[in-house]
């Protein structure tokens, strides 16, 4: 008896103690987004705007403008879809099978990560540049990689190869292999299964390792910067036509093609937020069951 | 799932087809404060081009630091024309790219420099730090905005004006790097390329006084309204000659020779050299230059091949990897 | 029952060979030009580059500022995942999803906006200038912009880990007479560690490499607010491909080793 009041109001005390704990927390949390997250934002739109909607169009209807906005999209539906494709290969054979040097193998897959984008754009140079390994062969046969097109998907898929892996390798090892060992025995040919089984499951992970992809080979500076030679209308993406307008006292330009990317920002991140609250719905269902 | 994105790739694809190609492209890889000036001068060269009967052309603009720019075009990237801060970038393209001639300079009057510029101050309004000439950058407390000269080629010509002035006055060359470090001392920011150094002292406010292109200066005055700003013409400074040349390895390979040479004679027309004043450039045509004298202060003007003999000298000496400037940058 | 001695789910052959001559062709063979092209300096030549005191101070600012802002995240960031958890209030959702915008934000924007935020007449930077100290174009500048970059990191390891440990426990601690002092070092750190170090880690290999975002605050002066990254650049455009490949290779390696603690740490994360 005595027991269990005593517990009960030490329990009491705790939660007093939380209740401020609780206020400090939240208030804190609150700070931090309005201090690190809400205002760079409020910023930017703010700056987009300081003379109205009519500068802020014409900034990002104007053809340099768009043509960085093709690009920036181009080189997106080139990696993207290419990273995907490999993320789930690369996921399937990590996370279906045991093999020697499989660590080693995931840490390859998270290496661009933790590269420097420079360097990820310095070695393309050593290798397709003029003075590169490849330079003169390709001058010979007139290809041109850097400072064009291609070294511009190039650099974007490099920074962006580990996403969806990343987002695939944990979600498919929780998974196991049962159901697919199920489908086998079952007669299910190899694509059969992977269409009908694998896929649906793994299905909202893919996308959110997409949108991450996504986001990333949208908004990518240091690693295209070096390979882009900058010609205006041709290879220079938005976030590179960002810095140029930026440079060009352009603050207002500057800041709308900004804001333009901000917006592209938020709609990936309600994109993502869908489809995790697809995930969680789906881990919620399978804990019930 | 796939076909969606197969979808987006093909849209993106679209997209990108769009623009048509004009029948001959020309690509000038430039430096930083030329922008406005090409804007326009490719606009006119373009008419003036299709007014003689060829075909149209479309110019294609790249800027950056000099240096940098130049090291773009080594490492590939297809200028038909060159317009660089200095020489000594141009004659990288010879040392290392193999992309010109030697003797590219001769080719063009007066050694292919169809404008010049010189290096100037530029204070916030009213002077409040009393600023009137070299001397006064090297007081404690005045906080002078430069670019770096590694990659910059304005940031060159402001430390080789530093030095002659030094030099000129103080005696020697201990005297001139003793100046110049003290110089460098003062300087809080040191951005990549001359535009970054304007964007840091006029839209962030740093500093006090920067050492500016003389059209930049004007540039940044102009855009400015002249209201915050003010500029300050020292007692000595260097005449900067930011010259033009063809890529000869690849103007032949695109065919773009003639159209190429066209365009750079067209600098030294009379109106190229309208233009190149109007964007604060100091024109080469005496007549012209008369016409906008008045935009020009006079100042006594050092030149990098009377006073430094020549970039291929002054290069090594002072801004190569061990040269003066990293000398004194150690020292700090 | 283990009659598996053999796998029944088919692919292996297909989908190592892609993981590996993609990762090859994109990745390992255009790293393995950068080794091969440091290997044309002899070893007195590459240690002259990566000691020479302009590198030595952009290794200790790069590296200096990344551990700094991966502290403050690993305070934040325990702070966010935190409240966002164990916390039900209003503007949650908001904050839940805005989270992740470090990682959606091209890192261009992120570095005006910042710098516009903490210049001097910028509407923060503007009370720092009222107190007698500079954000922008300072260490500090560098730091809160990496903060801001790799804000999200520190959060998203620790939520799910947070999320798995029962209230219970921890009230189940304050009952048997814990202080909350006391509940958070014996109940709480144990369990949230290893995911702290995770997200830690994760926040100081991207923080060393980032450029974007910096290069706009930092002001880049040599010896002072230079980054590794942006040396390189500076390296490559005076044409030293020498020294950029040098001090590539430098980074390169110790990101790598920093990887490899990542994931061993992960490792033991899993199997404890």
């Amino acid at each position: 008896m005595s027991s269990a009041t005593l517990t009960a109001s030490a329990s009491n005390a705790a939660r007093r103690g939380n209740a401020w704990g609780r206020r400090l927390l939240i208030g804190g949390a609150w700070l931090v987004f309005v201090l690190f997250l809400l205002l760079p934002l409020l910023i930017v739109v703010s700056q987009a705007l300081q003379k109205g909607f009519a500068p802020f169009f014409a900034a990002i209807v104007e053809p340099d403008a768009l043509a960085a906005l093709r690009l920036t999209l181009l080189a997106v539906g080139i990696s993207v879809p290419l990273n995907l494709v490999f993320g789930v290969a690369a996921a399937w054979c990590v996370s279906k099978y045991e093999f020697r040097g499989k660590s080693i193998l995931v840490t390859l897959i998270d290496l661009p990560f933790s590269v420097s984008p420079v360097i990820a754009g310095l070695v393309y140079v050593l290798l397709f540049g003029a003075q590169g390994f490849f330079g003169p062969w390709l001058r010979e046969h007139d290809i041109q990689i850097i400072f064009a097109v291609p070294g511009i998907v190039l650099a974007t898929l490099f920074v962006t190869v580990p996403f969806v892996a990343r987002e695939l390798i944990p979600l498919m090892q929780e998974q196991g292999t049962t159901e697919e060992e199920a489908a086998r025995l079952l007669g299910a040919n190899g694509w059969q299964m992977f269409w009908h089984i694998t896929l649906p499951n793994i299905k909202w992970g893919l996308i959110y390792g997409v949108v991450l992809c996504t986001a990333r080979a949208m908004g990518e500076f240091g690693a295209v910067s070096v390979v882009s030679g900058h010609i205006r209308g041709y290879t220079n993406t938005l976030p590179l036509h960002v810095e140029i307008l930026h440079n060009e006292y352009n603050h207002i330009a500057a800041f709308s093609v900004a804001s333009l990317l901000l917006l592209m920002a938020l709609f990936i991140l309600l994109l993502k937020q869908w489809s995790e609250s697809r995930i969680n719905r789906l881990k919620a269902s399978a804990g019930e069951e | 799932m796939s076909i969606r994105f197969f979808a987006l790739a093909a849209l993106a694809g679209a997209l990108v087809a769009g623009p048509a190609s004009a029948a001959q492209t020309l690509l000038n890889v430039s430096y930083d404060p030329t922008r406005e000036l090409y804007v326009e001068f490719n606009q006119a060269f373009a008419r003036h081009w299709q007014a003689q009967g060829n075909e149209a052309v479309a110019i294609q603009q790249s800027h950056g630091g000099s240096g940098k720019q130049a090291r773009s075009v080594i490492d590939g990237l297809r200028a038909d024309v060159v317009t660089l801060a200095l020489a000594g970038d141009i004659d990288e393209l010879h040392r290392i790219g193999k992309l010109i001639p030697e003797n590219w300079q001769e080719r063009l009057p007066d050694a292919s420099t169809p404008y010049t510029s010189s290096i100037v101050f530029l204070v916030r309004k009213g002077n409040p730090k009393g600023i009137e000439d070299w001397d006064d950058l090297i007081e404690p407390g005045v906080e002078v905005i430069t670019p770096n000269p590694k990659t910059s080629g304005g940031a060159r010509w402001n430390l080789l004006a530093a030095w002659a002035y030094a030099e000129k006055k103080y005696g020697g060359e201990a005297q001139a790097r003793d100046f110049v470090e003290k110089l460098y001392r003062n300087v809080p920011v040191l951005d990549t390329g001359a535009r970054g150094s304007t964007i840091t002292f006029v839209n962030n406010k740093i500093g006090d006084v920067l050492l500016a292109w003389e059209n930049e200066a004007f540039l940044a005055l102009k855009e400015e309204g002249g209201d915050a700003l003010e500029i300050v013409a020292p007692s000595l400074s260097i005449l900067a000659e930011p010259p033009v040349t063809v890529v000869d390895a690849n103007v032949d390979r695109k065919g773009t020779r003639k159209v190429a040479e066209a365009y750079l004679e067209y600098l030294y027309s009379d109106e190229g050299q309208r233009l190149a004043a109007k964007h604060f450039y100091r024109p080469r045509n005496p007549e012209i230059a008369k016409e906008f004298s008045e935009q020009f202060s006079d100042i006594e003007l050092v030149t990098i091949d009377g006073y430094f003999n020549g970039w291929k000298e002054a290069q090594p000496r002072f801004f190569n990897d061990g040269g003066i400037f990293d000398q004194i940058y150690q020292a700090h | 029952m283990s009659r598996r001695t053999f796998p029944v789910i088919p692919g292996f052959g297909l989908t190592l060979g892609y993981t590996l001559v993609y990762l090859s062709l994109l990745v390992l063979i255009p790293l393995g030009a950068l080794f091969i092209y440091a290997t044309q300096l002899t070893w007195a030549e590459f240690w002259a580059i990566v000691t020479s005191a302009r590198v030595l101070a952009a290794l200790k600012l790069s590296f200096g500022t990344a551990l700094l802002a991966a502290l403050l995240n690993g305070a934040i960031g325990t702070l966010l995942a935190w409240a966002l958890v164990r916390y039900t209030f209003s503007g949650r959702t908001i904050i839940e999803a805005m989270i992740d915008l470090p990682f959606a934000l091209p890192t261009a924007v992120a570095g005006i906006a910042l710098t516009a935020l903490y210049a001097p007449t910028g509407p923060i930077g503007q009370f720092a200038t009222a107190l007698g100290f500079k954000i922008a174009y300072t260490p500090l500048g560098i730091t809160l912009a990496l903060t801001f970059v790799t804000l999200p990191f520190v959060v998203r390891t620790l939520q799910p880990v947070l999320a798995d440990i029962p209230r219970e426990v921890e009230e189940a601690a304050a009952c048997l007479g814990a202080k909350p002092l006391q509940v958070f070092r014996y109940v709480l750190l144990p369990a949230l560690l290893p995911a702290w170090l995770t997200g830690f880690a994760l926040a100081f290999a991207r923080g060393v490499g980032e450029y974007g975002s910096v290069i706009f605050i930092a002001g880049n002066m040599p010896m002072k607010t230079e980054i590794l990254p942006l040396l390189i650049m500076v390296q490559l455009d005076q044409y030293n491909y020498a020294g950029a490949t040098a001090i590539g290779v430098l980074m390169l390696v110790v990101s790598f080793i920093l990887l490899l603690l990542i994931n061993m740490l992960q490792r033991r994360i899993a199997r404890a």
